[in-house]
């Protein structure tokens, strides 16, 4: 078992330099993972300290200990449950009062705490003194100045965390403040009967669960009253009545009092000698030249603007840039399904292997160049602290549709502005703290144009639209913004109702991102990606590709073709016909062969059935066999349907075969294109978007409801669509 | 120099108040609170998002934004002129 005192907790607020300062700590020596079923990150690491190794939990960044967010409830339970040595709790020497209100909250749990005053450097450029001493001797706790940055005061701080563990063997005496009379005396009260029935007292201290009951803590509530009801039911009744008391002698509530007197507890603190500096007088600090930034960066017209561009830029660089090695990693799986495939001979398992094993692999990791571009500007914004700025402007837009202001940075890069990619996309949303608004983003962002639905649109629109080509693209990339923002608005007053979540915020002061901090973050989580997608979406290829080649043609089926070829060659061989009539014959041939295979497949089969349904909407069985190829990968619907009109493999770029037969099939008229364009533009995310919600979500019915909800709303568009302009 | 009690979706940009009550309690309340905003601390009007809403404020150091909606619940007294 390992021993107690060499795992080290760190704890802080937001923006604090927590992450800096673990990752100064462990450099590349770090674990991320999620807690099972949701998706707050799970970060561990080692670290060397005196010829000793020391295993530092980095906690979720918080600034409380309230249930109020999945991190706050993370780090209660890490701290409770995983019993760690000691806790070193980062703090911003800057904002010394706000951040020693989660510093109270681990005292009050009884955690032995190691103050690391970090930012020290720039509390004194902003002229704040702050006597660590005098803090050290009025709480109690060892405080060491950091400066983790520049890597000053760690060591002290984590050799002090270490010595704490071993004294203390990871729990100390509560910290116990008082809360008023009337608070004081119902904890008085309570507190006794939590420790004799022993409820929770394993991993809680009694009075500090007896608070909860009086701040109303949902999540300690729910698992003491499934261990002891009664009990429960009886520490609550004592809640209650001194909330109703609070209400009629002070017009309070019990969380609010608490609140304040640890406020006030702080202040005594700090106040006593600890802080010195002026708070009003203006210093050329970091804090003054972020205000002159937002006077800029959040002006009413030159704000938006700045924002749109930046989104543009990441947007075009993300995408565009990103294409170069999305093109090589592509090449690669090109040429590595050529050689291995001209080692096998012909036959099922060549197929296998080059189409489905090969293709499927290279379709997940082609996206790894974009995933990782798109994660290295997030890293950007959101450590410089623009991207606080960017949800702060665009908050009011995207709150009407029951999302948040940082929903705009996943819709852009999914394809609000025409050729992202949904899988970055939804991936970009773990910037989102509003657990609501956040799952409303990631269920609406597949309705962008993503690049690879595009190639459809522009089929379509060279053949019926070729006068007014831009007009019509754009007014898709709008169609597309429409339906997400619409069904988000829904979603919201429907599934995942409820008031938004408090937009309460902080606005932290820009910094230079640090290098070894972006990148880190890049690659923890394009790992990530490739660990749970790759496994899971290569059985997802293999799956497809059987039901798009199996079962095949009868052998009396494919002798007919035999039959042909055969034919041909004899004409040929007796010069009846030119070495170009052969060829051209051959490959007619081949590519009708092509066609049998997919009719007969399980995938032609379902499209052919599915006509009668897919018929108000205007689809015919090449089409029906298409888009379910397209579920998939959105790439494959324009070679699927080349296949199904056999024509072979059809380029989507440069071909105009296909284009010409479309033209020249009576089927298709202008309301069948539009039909099809809604159609493919809202239907199901491809597999591999599919994959990346269950893992942004951790459920699988939202897997679920993407696929079969989209399709039902596709369908029922496609048909209104087809049926009013038919 | 009068006090004068207001609300704070009226403060204009780089006046200063005191807080006097906060009147949310749940979630929200919570929220306020965890971020410092508790009766008696000072704050400013930083400024408003393009769309007038959220707002910017300054306390204790460090900037927090907040809707309309939430500012609603946060009782102030403007200090000075």
């Amino acid at each position: 078992m390992q021993n107690a005192s060499s795992r080290i907790a760190i704890a802080g607020n937001p923006n604090s330099g927590k992450t800096t300062a673990f990752n100064r700590y462990t450099g590349a020596r770090q674990h991320v993972g999620n807690y099972p079923g949701i998706t707050v990150e799970k970060k561990e690491g080692t670290a060397h300290l005196d010829g000793i190794e020391v295993t530092l939990v980095d906690l979720p960044g918080t600034y409380s200990l309230t249930a109020y967010s999945l991190e706050e409830v993370v780090a209660r339970r890490v701290l409770s449950e995983e019993h760690p040595g000691a806790v070193i709790d980062v703090v911003n020497s800057g904002v010394l009062e706000r951040n020693l209100y989660l510093s109270v909250q681990l005292l009050e749990m009884g955690m032995p705490l190691v103050l690391a005053l970090n930012m020290m450097d720039e509390a004194r450029s902003q002229g704040i003194n702050i006597n660590v001493e005098r803090l050290s001797e009025l709480t109690g706790l060892k405080c060491v100045p950091m400066v983790a940055r520049k890597g000053e005061g760690l060591d002290d701080a984590l050799r002090a965390a270490v010595e704490l563990a071993k004294d203390t063997g990871g729990r100390v005496a509560p910290l116990e403040i008082s809360y008023g009379t009337d608070v004081d005396l119902a904890l008085k009260e309570m507190t006794p009967i939590i420790e004799e029935a022993k409820l929770m007292t394993d991993n809680y201290p009694a009075r500090w669960l007896a608070m909860k009951y009086l701040e109303r803590d949902e999540e300690i509530i729910r698992r003491a009253k499934k261990i002891n009801p009664a009990l429960s039911d009886k520490l609550k009744a004592r809640a209650d009545s001194l909330a109703a008391h609070l209400k009629t002698t002070i017009k309070s509530y019990p969380e609010a009092v608490i609140a304040d007197y640890r406020y006030g507890w702080i202040n005594s603190i700090l106040k006593n000698g600890v802080v010195k500096g002026a708070d009003d007088v203006a210093h050329d600090d970091r804090v003054a030249f972020s205000d002159r930034v937002d006077s800029v960066v959040t002006h009413k017209i030159i704000g938006p603007l700045i924002l749109f561009t930046i989104l543009y830029l990441m947007y075009y660089v993300t995408i565009e840039v990103g294409a170069i090695p999305n093109e090589w990693v592509a090449n690669f799986f090109d040429w590595l399904g050529g050689v291995v495939g001209d080692s096998l001979g012909d036959g099922p398992l060549k197929s296998l292997i080059t189409d489905g094993v090969i293709a499927g692999v290279g379709g997940v990791l082609g996206f790894v160049p974009l995933i990782m571009i798109m994660f290295l500007f997030i890293a950007v914004l959101e450590d410089s602290g623009y991207m606080a700025r960017v949800a702060y402007i665009m908050d009011r837009v995207f709150r009407f549709f029951g999302l948040h202001g940082a929903s705009i940075m996943p819709f852009i890069i999914s394809g609000g502005i025409a050729g992202g990619c949904a899988v970055p996309g939804v991936m970009a949303t773990r910037t989102l703290r509003s657990p609501k608004e956040r799952l409303a983003t990631i269920l609406t962002v597949p309705f962008m144009t993503c690049g690879a639905k595009i190639p459809v649109f522009l089929l379509f629109v060279s053949i019926f639209f070729d006068a007014h080509r831009p007009l019509v693209m754009f007014g898709i990339t709008l169609c597309g913004w429409a339906a997400a923002l619409l069904v988000a608005r829904a979603l919201r007053s429907t599934l995942i109702k409820g008031a938004p979540t408090p937009f309460v915020m902080e606005l932290p002061p820009y910094r230079y991102p640090t290098f070894s901090g972006v990148v880190i973050h890049t690659w923890e989580r394009t790992w990530q990606y490739i660990k749970k997608a790759g496994t899971v979406i290569l059985a997802i290829s293999i799956l497809i590709w059987a039901a798009m080649t199996f079962p095949s043609p009868t052998a009396d089926e494919e002798k007919v073709f035999d039959d042909q070829r055969a034919a041909v060659a004899s004409s040929h061989e007796a010069g009846a016909i030119t070495d170009e009539a052969y060829d051209e014959q051959i490959s007619a041939i081949d590519n009708q062969d092509m066609q049998q295979h997919l009719i007969h497949s399980v995938a032609g089969r379902l499209g052919t059935s599915l006509e009668t349904i897919t018929s108000p909407a205007g689809f015919n069985w090449q089409t029906n066999i298409a888009l379910i190829g397209g579920v998939a990968a959105k790439e494959v619907v324009i070679s699927t349907l080349g296949t199904a009109y056999s024509l072979g493999n059809v380029d989507a770029d440069e071909d105009t075969t296909l284009a010409d037969s479309i033209r020249n099939d009576p089927h298709w008229t202008i309301a069948n294109a539009v039909s099809l364009m809604v159609f493919t533009l809202l239907y199901s995310p491809c597999f591999v978007t599919l994959m990346v919600i269950k893992q942004e979500t951790a459920r699988w019915r939202w897997l679920f409801f993407s696929l079969f909800f989209n399709l039902a709303f596709a369908m029922i568009m496609a048909i209104i669509v087809f049926q009013i302009l038919a | 120099m009068a006090d004068i009690p207001t609300t704070l979706r009226s403060l204009k940009k780089g006046q200063k108040a005191v807080i006097r009550n906060i009147t949310a309690d749940g979630e929200m309340g919570r929220r306020i609170r965890d971020m410092g905003l508790v009766p008696g601390i000072q704050i400013q009007c930083m400024g408003r998002a393009p769309l007038k809403d959220p707002v910017a404020l300054r306390l204790l150091g460090f900037t927090l934004t907040l809707r309309n909606r939430e500012a609603d619940f946060i009782d102030v007294q403007a200090v000075g002129a």
